[in-house]
This record gives structure tokens, sequence and C-alpha cells, in this order.
């Protein structure tokens, strides 16, 4: 019984659910970081930079402030490369002023393994130096192979290691959304 | 990148070539940082191996594989066991036993890069192979093109002068057909190779008759070394015909772009003013050469287990 369950895609998070734990991240941005003073976003390719920008949008909407936000591709920095393959690189764009001596919020969309962060960290310090790094992710799903943590949390869901959390957001899939999905549907 | 091998432009179909490019656009990126180094290659070995004199591709081999934190080995003809006589083939089994995960190699012989792909594991990269191809120009001059014009699909290109001896061109005729622009050869007729009716370009005699029409020209350079036979009455004469000078540039549309892979002889192929002048891309091309050659070692050695 449990198995058949874990094997159909849930969706754990709606949209409705979406727009309120953005809501609710960018509050939290704005209470640690002091209005976010000297603090820019940093989405991840490719669900990282939607969150990023929709992030700024709210903080403009609650406090009128301009949060400069850029993207962070850390293709060149994985360190599966050599089991994956060779893929396509994103784009790296920062804001003008760059990153050295301000607050970088990492903003990617699931936390899992702490890989992608770990590479993102290695990206960062080749750019330049900043005063502090925060990470902020619309879901932890646990499993974390690295020492790393975030600061901002959407949602934390307890998941098994062969299920996969999928999150859809308007901007890149149509529709906004989070789905669980047990590995032998996939 | 579904190729082990990079010897002939030909190799690479449409969607290749165009991941290397949009690869190339964001490696370009990065030169413009503080810190211009890539760990994606870490451990990973690339030998040079220059039986021939180069300057700007061993250089932007060279300094390509650094960024990408490779282990460089550079390897000349000259100052080797080569000229106490060893063979291709044992060169290529000492790398091998080295371990070399890529041999970018540019040899007189035309077919000395596919010869040694048969001889060892790695990644061969064609880096001029005699008068045969030039595969990374060829990608470099497409992604010229691409940065000054926005596109490559109908353009209309003409590669003006040496073609007979030309890697370069060769390569190009090849890239530019599969990425959808239009190649006119111009040369004498006595430079003209003999197989050139079954390549996917037209061919004239007169330059200044397909200068006017064109979006890109790109001069070849004579190549001395290689001419045995007299293909031209005089140097003089070659220069009043084929050489792009400040006249022939004026004949040409407005936002023409002016090509020259290098090594220029001044006053033979392109006058020093043309060569010098802002439609000109040489010092552009030679960049431009550092972040193709770093996306082609990402795409072809990045994956490799």
């Amino acid at each position: 019984m449990a198995y058949r369950e874990a094997v159909q895609p849930k969706i754990i998070i709606t949209g409705a659910d979406l727009t309120r734990i953005v809501d609710r991240i960018a509050h939290q941005i704005l209470e640690k970081t002091d209005g976010a003073r000297d603090t820019i976003l940093l989405g991840v390719p490719t669900r990282g930079v939607p969150v990023a920008h929709r992030l700024a949008a709210r903080i403009r909407a609650f406090e009128g402030v301009e949060v400069p936000v850029g993207t962070l591709d850390i293709t060149l920095y994985r360190d599966d490369l050599r089991l994956r393959g060779a893929r396509a690189l994103g784009p790296t764009d920062l804001p003008p002023g760059g990153i050295d001596g301000r607050r970088v919020i990492l903003v990617d969309d699931v936390l899992f393994s702490g890989r992608t962060i770990r590479a993102a960290l290695d990206a960062l310090a080749d750019l330049g130096r900043p005063r502090i790094v925060q990470l902020a992710v619309l879901v932890d799903r646990g499993h974390r192979e690295l020492p790393i943590r975030a600061d901002y949390v959407g949602k934390n869901i307890p998941t098994a290691i062969d299920e996969s959390v999928r999150v859809m957001l308007t901007e890149t899939d149509g529709t906004d959304e989070v789905r669980i999905t047990g590995k032998d549907s996939a | 990148m579904n190729i082990r091998h990079l010897l002939s432009a030909s190799d690479l179909d449409r969607r290749d070539a165009t991941a290397v490019l949009d690869t190339a656009t964001e490696m370009a990126a990065m030169a413009g940082r503080e810190v211009k180094k890539l760990p994606t290659l870490r451990g990973k070995t690339v030998v040079n191996l220059f039986y021939e004199d180069s300057t700007r591709t061993r250089i932007s081999f060279e300094a390509a594989a650094k960024r990408l934190s490779a282990d460089v080995i550079n390897f000349s003809a000259k100052g080797s066991s080569v000229s106490k006589g060893e063979s291709l083939k044992d060169t290529a089994l000492t790398l091998q036993a080295m371990g070399a995960d890529a041999v970018v190699i540019r040899h007189p012989a035309s077919g000395a890069p596919h010869r040694l792909a048969h001889w060892i594991d790695g990644t061969v990269l064609n880096a001029g192979d005699g008068t045969h191809e030039h595969p990374t120009q060829a990608l470099l001059d497409a992604y010229t093109m691409r940065s000054r014009h926005g596109r490559i699909e109908g353009l209309k290109v003409a590669i003006v002068g040496d073609v007979l001896h030309s890697r370069v061109a060769r390569s190009n005729v090849h890239l530019l057909h599969t990425l959808g622009a239009h190649v006119t050869l111009v040369a004498p007729p006595t430079l003209i190779p003999v197989g050139v009716t079954g390549w996917p370009a037209d061919v004239g005699y007169d330059l200044d008759a397909v200068l006017p029409g064109v979006d890109v020209v790109m001069m070849l350079r004579v190549q001395r070394e290689r001419m045995t036979d007299s293909f031209f009455p005089s140097e003089r004469e070659y220069a009043r015909r084929y050489g792009l000078d400040a006249d022939r540039v004026r004949a040409l549309p407005s936002h023409a772009i002016v090509m020259h892979p290098g090594p220029m002889n001044r006053g033979m192929e392109i006058a020093p003013e043309v060569a010098d002048s802002a439609r000109s891309t040489i010092v552009e091309q030679v960049a431009n050469g550092v972040s193709v050659r770093m996306a082609v070692l990402y795409l072809m050695l990045g994956g490799v287990k």
C-alpha cells in the first residue's frame, strides 16, 4: 500500500502555498538583513533564477527596496561532470558592482545533497569576496552529503532517498507547484 | 557532443557546432573576471604536439587548457626525439604511456591526426594538418562572425586567396555550410584545388565582382612555404588582383567585416591600413580563439570518465 502511494506523483505545495512561501522568505530576508541593506540575490540556474526574481519583487513590494538580482551558473564547478557528462552552460550575470564586500544570498529551488551549493561557493570565491554568504531554498528535502544548511527554508519535506522532488514554476514550467514522485514512476 | 575526436570541421553537425559557439560565449564572459581559472578539467592532461611552427594556435590551446585547470605538456618537434628520427607512432605511444587525456596535434602531413587517433586512447584535436583541415580555426571564425553579425545563417562569406594550400579555407567551407552561410571562394585559378567542385561553395576569379555583395571577407595567407611551383607571375600582380586594399574595402557594404586567420603578409593579401582598421576582426579572432578552444576542451573532455 505504502509503495503504491509513493509511486503516484503527489502535489505537496500548491501555487497558493508557493506564493505564501515566497512572501514569507522575503519578509525573513528583510528581517535578518536589516531591510536588505547591501544585499544581492544570486539565483542558481535553472529554477533558482526565477525564485530570486520573485523574492526581489516581493521585497520591493513590501518595503520599496531594490535588491539587485544576478545569476550564478555552477556547471563548471560541479563534482559530477565526470559521471554525468559535459552539459550546456547557463549564463553567469553579476549585478553591477559585483559581490565584493556585500551580502550574497544564494537562491535555489531544492536543497538536497548540498553539492550544488558547494559548487556555488567555489564559483563565488573566483568572482570576488562577499562579506557574508547566505542560502535561501524553496524546499529542503534532506539527505545532505556535505555540512551545508540553508538560512531561509520555504518548506522542510522529509523524503526517501529514491523519491524525486520537482519544483515547477510558471516561468520555466508553465505552472506553480511542487511534486514528489517515487522513483518507479519516473 | 558525441564525437570522440575533432579531426575535421565536418565531424560537427549543426547541433554540436552551435553548442560549441554557445559554450564559448559563456567562456568569453570568464575572460573579464579577476580569477580567470575554472576547476573543470583538474587532473586532466593535455599535450600540445606541434610538428610545425605556430604562435597563435599553440598559445591559444595552452591558455584554454590552463584556464580550465588541465595540466599542459608542450611538445615541439624541434628539440625533441623527433629530430633524432622518432616516428609519429612511437611518439604517440610515448604520449599514451604518459596518460594524455587529449592530444592537440599540428602536423605538416594531411591526415596525421587521423592516424594518431588510431594509436591512442585519448581525444585527438586537430590543430592544423598539412593542407587538410583546421577545425578550431573555423569554429573561432564562425564565433567571430556570429558575435559581429548576430547570426551565421544566411551570411554571405567570401574566402579569398590561397585556397589550394589552406586548411583554414577547407574547414571554414564545411563549418559555414553546416551553419547555413553561403561561401564564395575567390582566387587565381592556379590556387583553386581540383576537387573544389565537390565543395558546398561557389568559385569566383574576380574579387571586385564579389566584394559588393558580401557580409564577411576572409583573406587567406599566401603560403609561400608550401609553394613549389609558380602559381602567379609576381607578388605585385597577386596583390593588385587579389589583395584587399583601402579602395576595395570601400566597395564592401558598410556592415561587412574583414577577417584573416594570421599570420599576415602585410602588403600582399592585405594592406596594412585595412588590417588595422575598425572593420578588421583579426585581433578579436585571437581572443575568441581562447574562448572557443575552452569550449571544445570542456565539451570533449569534461564528461570523459
